[in-house]
């Protein structure tokens, strides 16, 4: 079999760095899809910028082989009739087909010869449809109504199987072997060969790996950053030939917060923050360019600038708000929309301050922790909200507990980030985030799939981070059964995939209760615990098997008589109960497994007479609830079920 | 100043490089908007299968930016320059980065990137994919693929290339303040519009009568529903459509719209602008049946 080298580039405009990795993975499988006839040599690899997507073969078989398959008809002793219909079932004639003998007589043959398809003509057919299902979280058209979609327009196509051209075309622009260059650095047109096609890039200012152009950033840097790999990622996704500078600013703005400052430089400049030897902020930055050099300065120079007036907006920001306290802000935040069905930040935060009072947290710090959204710096950088208010409550002599819970009030906000750092705090914290649930759900603003606009399950997670993580009190007051089911889930998550509990520990432990998750944590240490221990295993086994008999019966009565228990196992076992009802669970479980154990083994629960059997019944319900406070064990998965 | 063309000049200068590429120079429209895209030569033109091309300075009253001409870089009043390519071409990039050249952009000295930035404007029932244009990380236009307008799904795709005027030419000047930009010879930006800042900040948030705003606004809009159903006046209802826009901006810089009532006024100038593209369509299409027949 012979093998070429293929190469696909789409060309495109600049396509949003965030969305480049899953496409390029995408276009990867995609392909591998497309060509699971074709054999291949080498691995598939996919390059981008934000200018280009290029998958590369190093071969793939030039088509696919012939083949043959051969159908058996009818008898010749069937006679001419069938033999007719068979040749025109298959689009032949008689005297086309073959004979075998048989045992039975000579029988007809048909001998069916597909083509080995060429991959050229395979791909100039298919290559348009893979690279047009791309998905894209928001596609666009750009040659009309009911025209072909895509991220960005396409402009040109590079398709090559070995030296030849792969003839396709989307939306007017047709494939061929001229690719284009870096917008400033390179040429528009320039003839290519797979084997050149990366030199002849580079070239024309264009680094296609995403890995070279990171090194290239940091073998550039000569500064010690604040490390930041999501930036770095922008970055390189945003370029085709990054080269880093150095800029500086005037040390007079690290009067201003460092969150502020850091705040501009990463979110607003894409800048990399400079630290000095002790890790506090300098007054420079890393700004990265898409060319290759700043001969005359003017790109640092113009860097600066902007920065500069960015920074004069935030000093002019803090100056101009400090001219109102928070306190008086309270009034403005009726004209601040919370959400369109919800009404506005004023009335969240009278919600918010009644909740704190119930959870004995501060209530100063619930009444300003959102005044700061009605300030010029919140407006401007709103990533800062929050943040703002805690500075500018510290600012305004607030006490520093009150400035302090403010601050961290939106913590946290992923998986990674801290919860609040005081008590106050977290409890602030609780009490906004409760009430945007309640009230969300309350009027149906529930998360859908993977839909989830307004970062309820951000806040159900902060939340139950808090609780466990912070030690705050807090049972989850006037749950909806909507909200208490993802609240569930939530807990669910948390102990599971966080902390590393095994599923059915979760599943026993909350269905005895769940909704104190300090307590839910101590028990579920418990299980884990008792769990390792050899009697654990048969007793969950038999409350499983509790639980079916009780569920058979439709049993759930709990009273009996002492005075119907038959001496021996059963009265064995009650006595067990009672002289080991002050122990803990994990000193019950020996004792008891052995009188659990030869109860089943020797007594009748489904006795004839209808009192005692009723009794026995309710002294297994007795058993089931005493353990139950802890979890319920018939959920624990034991080895004779696995 | 140290460098870089005066105000005016850049803006001939644009002028004549779109003028040189087959657009019309249009003058700025003549009733208060918030934006270059709300002027007819955008909201109206995009709609509908008819190529066109056009250039023009729009003025752009913003009441709630203002800021009593004491923010070097934030205006009630700005100037955009918006152009139109309608259908765009396929080196409408190119063209744009032309433009850059004509008012004295060296851009093998600087550089230049497009930064993702998708527009909407859900009072116009319209939004764009594309960029913002960064230059040397400051954001000197937005440059959108129109795709949807007054609610209707686009026949051509026409290109939006928005320049922000005081920002290109304070950079190009290499002044901090948008006030010591030089227009012309002799006169900076403050001799020409500081007062208009200064005096209409002080309307904008202080004196605009409230009750006198929302009576106008009750009165345009009804205006514009009569015109609206009737033949051959669209663009007189379209004012009707820009004048609520404005009112309903100044009601919101005194602080006089609620909560509860913001959501109303915003779905009140939607209907308003969506009746209008409907009637526009709908004009167009018996236009073309008239020329058929």
């Amino acid at each position: 079999m012979n093998y070429l080298p293929f190469l696909l580039e789409i060309g495109t405009e600049e396509i949003p760095d965030w969305m480049i990795d899953s496409a390029r993975d995408e276009l990867r499988r995609g392909f591998e899809t497309l060509t699971k006839d074709y054999a291949i040599s080498g691995a598939i690899t996919v390059d981008a910028t934000p200018r280009r997507l290029v998958l590369r073969v190093p071969g793939i078989v030039e088509s696919t082989p012939e083949m043959t398959s051969v159908t058996s008809g009818p008898y010749k002793s069937a006679g001419a009739g069938a033999a007719a219909g068979f040749a025109k079932k298959w689009g032949t004639t008689v005297d086309q087909l073959g004979f075998q003998p048989t045992p039975k007589g000579e029988q007809y043959l048909f001998t069916k010869r597909t083509q080995g398809l060429a991959t050229s003509a395979y791909l100039a057919r298919e290559l348009p449809n893979l690279i047009l299902k791309i998905q894209w979280p928001k596609t666009m058209v750009w040659n009309g109504k009911g025209t072909e979609r895509f991220i960005r327009p396409i402009r040109w196509l590079v398709a090559l199987l070995g030296d030849a051209v792969v003839p396709f075309e989307i939306g007017g622009v047709k494939s061929g072997n001229t690719t284009v260059g870096h917008r400033v650095l390179g040429k528009p047109l320039i003839p290519v060969t797979i084997q050149n096609f990366d030199s002849q890039l580079r070239a024309n200012g264009v680094i296609l790996s995403a890995d070279e152009r990171r090194d290239k950033i940091e073998a550039g840097i000569t500064a010690r950053i604040k490390p930041d790999p999501d930036l770095l990622h922008t970055l390189v996704y945003i370029t085709e030939f990054p080269t880093p500078i150095l800029g500086s600013f005037d040390p007079s703005y690290l009067d201003l917060p460092q969150e502020v400052l850091v705040t501009v430089m990463r979110h607003h400049q894409k800048y990399l923050s400079v630290e000095d030897g002790e890790g506090k902020l300098a007054p420079h930055f890393i700004a990265v360019m898409n060319t290759s050099a700043d001969p005359d300065g003017l790109v640092r120079s113009g860097n600066e600038r902007v920065l500069r007036a960015r920074f004069n907006d935030a000093r002019f920001f803090w100056d101009q708000d400090q001219k109102k306290k928070l306190e008086d802000r309270l009034e403005d935040l009726k004209k601040v929309t919370f959400q369109a069905k919800l009404g506005s930040y004023y009335e969240k935060t009278q919600r918010v301050v009644a909740l704190t009072k119930e959870l004995g947290g501060n209530e100063r710090a619930a009444l300003l922790c959102k005044c700061d959204l009605t300030t010029d710096m919140v407006k401007e950088f709103t990533d800062l909200q929050g943040i703002v208010g805690g500075l500018y409550a510290r600012a305004q002599g607030e006490p520093e507990e009150v400035a302090k819970a403010i601050y961290d009030h939106y913590k946290p906000l992923s998986m990674e980030d801290e919860i609040p750092s005081t008590e106050a705090g977290r409890i602030v914290s609780l009490a906004d985030k409760w009430d945007t649930l309640v009230e969300c759900f309350k009027v149906g603003m529930s998360p859908t799939g993977s839909r989830d606009p307004f970062g309820l399950r951000r806040a159900a997670q902060g939340m139950v981070r808090i609780i466990v993580e912070g030690r705050v009190k807090f049972d989850f007051p006037g749950m909806s059964s909507e909200l208490s089911e993802f609240m569930r889930d939530r807990v669910e998550y948390y102990f599971r995939d966080v902390r590393g509990f095994a599923y059915d520990e979760i599943r026993a432990c909350m269905a005895a209760r769940w909704t104190d998750l300090i307590d839910l944590e101590a028990r579920l240490k418990r299980v884990q615990e008792v769990r390792r221990t050899p009697d654990f295993e048969p007793i969950a086994a038999s409350f499983k098997r509790i639980k079916n008999i009780l569920k058979q019966a439709q049993f759930s009565d709990s009273s009996f008589h002492a005075h119907l228990l038959e001496p021996g196992p059963e009265l064995d076992l009650y006595n067990a109960m009672r002289s080991t009802d002050n122990l803990p669970l994990e000193s019950r479980i020996g004792p008891l497994r052995t009188k659990v154990d030869l109860f089943f083994d020797k007594v009748l629960v489904n006795a004839p007479d209808p009192d005692i059997r009723r009794n026995r019944l309710a002294l297994l319900q007795n058993l089931l609830t005493e353990f139950s406070t802890i979890a319920d064990f018939s959920e624990i998965v034991t080895e004779r079920q696995s | 100043m140290s460098g870089g063309l005066t105000f005016q000049e850049t803006v001939l200068r644009l002028k004549q490089y779109w003028s040189d590429r087959g657009c019309i120079i249009q003058e700025p429209y003549d009733v208060e908007v918030g934006a270059g895209t709300m002027a007819p030569e955008t909201f109206l033109r995009v709609l509908g299968p008819d190529p066109y091309r056009v250039a023009y300075v729009q003025p752009s009253r913003r009441p709630a930016d203002g800021r009593y001409g004491e923010n070097p870089n934030r205006l009630y009043k700005h100037q955009q320059l918006q152009v139109i390519l309608k259908p765009s071409p396929a080196d409408v990039i190119d063209l744009y980065l032309g433009s850059l050249t004509a008012i004295g952009i060296d851009l093998g000295k600087h550089d230049i990137k497009f930064e993702e930035d998708n527009w909407e404007a859900p009072t116009l029932g319209a939004w764009g994919i594309g960029w913002q244009v960064m230059l040397d990380g400051l954001e000197i236009s937005q440059f959108t693929y129109f795709q949807q307008c007054g609610g209707f799904d686009l026949d051509l795709i026409p290109a939006e290339l928005t320049y922000g005027l005081e920002r290109i030419v304070a950079f190009l000047q290499n002044v901090d303040s948008v006030y010591d930009i030089v227009w012309a010879p002799g006169f900076l930006y403050k001799d020409v519009r500081l007062k208009d800042e200064q005096q209409f900040s002080k309307y904008n948030f202080e004196l605009a009568d409230v009750d006198m705003l929302w009576q106008l606004f009750a009165l345009h809009e009804k205006e514009c529903q009569r015109l609206t159903k009737l033949a051959g006046v669209v663009l007189p209802a379209y004012d009707q459509v820009l004048k609520c826009s404005h009112i309903f901006n100044l009601l919101d810089s005194r602080g006089a719209i609620s909560v509860t009532e913001r959501v109303g006024v915003i779905g009140r100038v939607r209907r308003l602008a969506l009746g209008v593209a409907g009637a526009w369509m709908a004009e167009i299409g018996a236009t073309k049946n008239e020329a058929v027949a």
